[in-house]
């Protein structure tokens, strides 16, 4: 175990140099961050002077040794915008994301076994056959859109005068269909509460849950129908193996077979493809915090981008490497919790 | 389709909005703001900037400030007078505090002019001021180091800072006054302005909250906002839908896609104001030998529709622009207009020997300016009508100026506001030949050189009798429009959007800087 843990960190410490590497080779073509902090008059005398004092005028390796050996140290190099350290930047953006993404594994979890189960024990069910329907569509919709969707018929509100509104049935099909709007559509919310540190919560608070359900659902909205399908397919298969056969024929209530013996199996290749999901996710927050303004590291990262804050790039993909270590790590280690017959320290077989 | 999510989503609508509480009951006095972009840093002379400036305004007062219509009001100056030809003296306002509790007085604007000399981003602008002396504590004279007719124009960029507060040592032993770019100074993180509000709390990229400051001198205001909550949006789509579903009260920038979208809402209220930005391409005379000839240029020129891009492309949200001031600016020629000629535009290209035609090369942002990208695409388009076959390159801004900066292309966008709101401002940019000493023609992409036009734009810069100076610069931009030095296509629009009741109009205004301070709410409360 230890032995696994330790080689998990060296894996840590190659990706971050690589994408390090990485990183600085293509910070020529993300643009000149001089051009980002001065204004439209300032003479290229005065542009080449905060170029040589920001040290961007020096040869790539000369760059990147200065970078490597402050990083060792702990430090990530000076946000231009923030005029903060880059870590401490990141750490400030880290707890919205995670919550995000917390919130949004929340509703994957609690809505695709449910529904992945069900479908798979009732294949022909009208039901089922609209949650497979309506996953396709969802898996389909670019997340951008379904954000804005959402905040079109949750917080702007839709008023519909489809029908006649002169007969009953008309004006209460319009009601029906109209929505108020009234959820807030961007931000986090001015009532977070602090847990530690910088760690301000939207837990903790209705106001704040408010501000979370929207970007945690568009967010979820990707995931979702690939879990649906995922648990479906893999439980559908399960149903057909012998032993699910031989514990129905020795008369085991069919709930327990479903989803004691049956679940359990279903969930491997899940847990394997969630794991690796959930990092996927971390890059989906680019989009879905841009949409709703949502301040966290995706946000920051393409505000980073824009201003070609090269130190604040580099950091973020980065840590972000290290999240995809991380969260890679942790699968193995529940994949060796649920299966035992897993060895972690990979020695040969 | 759509019928059945609709369904499904308002089943779930009903449910959560079921348990809805009410939504945050604001104060009559609450102003919450959605901008496409926050304030940089806290301290004025870091960046010229328009966020930096649009803060400016709210957490300082300049010494005059611009009207609607181009005229200078007093703030802190209320008096001033030319006393020779090279010395402007002021008089000050008594009575004003700045937001540590110093009082205000000559001291500070000296002071103030002296570290916007040391700014780099507004060094090259002051260039003119050699020197400001405190005569008595409320009178202060400029000396200009020739005449120069333009002083009113940069006091508008003259915010006094606090001299007191931002003098002396920071814990850590760096001076309070320094100004760092991209760095964590005391004036990028403390403010002592005059202004009407105060900052109560900032987090960089999220929100700024303001305060009313309560010894605010300009008791006669009618402005009532006591509280400002600031929110950058950069989402175009967002920030719109901020504004319709109540999470803000006033935005800017409203995309021309969404402007039919906003007028026609309940609730809200679309201002649309004509910009002073003017939009146009370069040509590359270094590159492309048949710029040089003028009928080539002049042919370029009368192949676009300005009219076209500005109706249709850009839905009415832009004027076509002939010359480089627009209306309300001192140079402004009002027979310079569009002139969109295609047949004589094929005339033009045969009497210079290019009937053929040939290709060039075309870049432009695509994420800078209104419908850039489109823009450019359109422009290409026409280009073709007189067989110059465009290939067009769009990227995104911070791609865009290292690109531009290099003047490896053959025709480029660009889009230009005078930092003085003045004509002559345009030429010195962007037309004047290219004097790497002087920084004179720093955004002449096209290496475009006329010598005649340079010589009466420097003249009418310091010629201090403004008549004089209006018709010269209304003569220079009728020789540039006969030698097409710049492909003029429009100036571009502004447009705010705010919730009933915030009566937003009076105080925006088309230099881009709304003055919050005298905006007035007023709410029928139900």
């Amino acid at each position: 175990m230890i032995a696994f843990l330790i080689k998990r960190l060296m894996h840590a410490i190659l990706v971050m140099f690589v994408i390090s590497v990485l990183a600085f080779a293509i910070q020529d073509n993300l643009g000149d961050p001089v051009q980002q902090m001065v204004g439209q008059s300032v003479p290229e005398s005065e542009r080449e002077e905060i170029r040589e004092r920001l040290g961007l005028n020096d040869p790539f390796l000369v760059q990147y040794a200065r970078f490597a050996k402050n990083a060792v140290q702990g430090d990530f190099g000076y946000s231009y915008f923030y005029r903060e350290p880059a870590l401490e930047v990141i750490a400030r953006h880290l707890p919205a994301t995670l919550e995000l993404v917390f919130a949004a594994t929340l509703i994957i979890v609690l809505f695709s076994v449910p529904i992945g189960v069900y479908s798979a024990i009732k294949p022909r069910s009208p039901i089922s056959r609209l949650f497979m329907g309506v996953s396709i569509i969802g898996i389909s919709i670019p997340v951008f859109l379904t954000a804005i969707v959402l905040i079109q018929i949750f917080a702007i509100g839709v008023t519909v005068t489809l029908f006649p509104e002169s007969t009953g049935w008309g004006a209460w099909l319009n009601d029906f269909f109209s929505t108020e709007g009234n959820m807030p559509s961007f931000g986090r919310g001015y009532d977070l509460v602090n847990v530690v540190g910088n760690w301000d919560t939207n837990l903790a608070t209705w106001n704040g849950l408010q501000h979370l359900v929207l970007p945690a659902v568009s967010l979820a909205s990707i995931m979702l129908p690939l879990f649906i399908r995922l648990i479906r397919a893999e439980m559908m298969e399960v149903l057909q193996s012998e032993y699910v056969k031989y514990a129905r024929a020795k008369g085991i209530s069919m709930r327990r077979v479903y989803f004691v013996h049956a679940l359990k199996n279903t969930m491997l290749p899940v847990i394997t493809v969630g794991g690796v999901q959930i990092g996927t996710m971390v890059a989906y927050t680019i989009l879905t915090e841009t949409v709703f303004q949502w301040p966290g590291m995706g946000l920051m990262f393409l505000d980073a981008i824009n201003r070609a804050d090269i130190p604040l790039i580099v950091s973020y993909l980065m840590i972000v490497g290290v999240i995809f270590v991380v969260t890679n790590t942790i699968v193995d280690l529940i994949y060796g919790m649920v299966n035992p017959t897993v060895k972690l320290t990979g020695k040969p077989a | 389709m759509t019928l059945k999510k609709t369904l499904l989503a308002s089943v779930i609508g009903a449910v959560v909005a079921g348990t809805t509480l009410l939504p945050m009951t604001a104060s009559a006095e609450t102003l919450r703001i959605g901008y496409s972009a926050d304030p940089e840093t806290l301290d004025l002379h870091e960046q010229l900037s328009g966020g930096v400036l649009r803060f400016s305004h709210l957490a300082f007062d300049p010494l005059v400030r611009w009207t609607k219509d181009f005229d200078f009001e007093p703030r802190l100056a209320t008096e001033w007078e030319q006393v020779d030809e090279t010395t402007m003296r002021m008089t000050l306002r008594e009575g004003v505090t700045f937001h540590s509790g110093n009082e205000f007085t000559a001291k500070d604007v000296v002071w103030t002019i002296e570290r916007l000399k040391e700014s780099p981003d507004y060094r090259a602008i002051f260039e003119p001021v050699a020197s400001a002396e405190a005569v008595d504590d409320y009178t202060v004279e400029i000396v200009t180091t020739e005449p120069y007719p333009l002083m009113l124009n940069l006091a508008t960029y003259i915010f006094p800072m606090d001299s007191e507060f931002y003098t002396g040592e920071t814990d850590d032993g760096s001076d309070k006054a320094e100004i760092v770019k991209a760095g964590n100074s005391f004036a990028s993180r403390n403010v002592s302005g005059t202004g009407p509000f105060v900052v109560t709390d900032r987090r960089q990229g999220v929100r700024v909250d303001f305060e009313r400051f309560e010894d605010y001198w300009d008791t006669e205001s009618e402005g009532n906002v006591s509280n400002i909550v600031m929110t950058p949006i950069a989402e175009n789509a967002s920030r719109v839908a901020a504004l319709l579903s109540g999470g803000v009260d006033f935005i800017d920038a409203v995309p021309p896609n969404d402007l039919d979208r906003v007028r026609e809402a309940d609730g809200v209220n679309l201002i649309e104001i004509d910009g002073t930005r003017i939009i146009g391409f370069q040509m590359n005379e270094e590159r492309v030998e048949a710029f040089q000839d003028a009928r080539v240029r002049q042919a370029v020129d009368l192949a676009i529709n300005q009219e076209g891009i500005a109706d249709r492309l850009m839905r009415g949200f832009a004027n076509p622009a002939g010359q480089f001031s627009p209306e309300g600016y001192s140079g402004y020629n009002e027979e310079l207009v569009p002139r969109y000629d295609i047949e004589r535009a094929k005339e033009l290209m045969a009497e210079a020997g290019y009937e053929e035609g040939f290709s060039v090369e075309m870049i432009a942002p695509n994420n800078r300016y209104v419908n850039d990208a489109q823009i450019a695409q359109a422009v290409a388009n026409m280009l073709a009508q007189i067989n110059i076959d465009v290939n067009l390159r769009t990227m995104p801004l911070a791609q865009y100026w290292p690109e531009y900066d290099t003047r490896q292309s053959d025709m480029a966008m660009l889009g230009w506001h005078s930092d003085t709101e003045d004509t002559a401002n345009f030429f010195q940019y962007l037309s004047f030949c290219i004097d790497e000493e002087t920084g004179a023609g720093q955004y002449n992409y096209g290496n475009y050189c006329n010598e005649e036009i340079d010589a009466l734009v420097t003249e009418a810069d310091s010629e201090t009798d403004l008549e004089k100076r209006n018709e010269m610069l209304r003569e220079a931009e009728a020789m540039l429009y006969e030698d097409v030095g710049f492909i003029m296509l429009h100036w571009q629009n502004l447009a705010y959007a705010a919730a009933d009741g915030v009566e937003a109009e009076p105080v925006v205004n088309a230099i881009d800087f709304p003055y919050l301070g005298d905006l007035v709410i007023n709410r029928s409360e139900d």
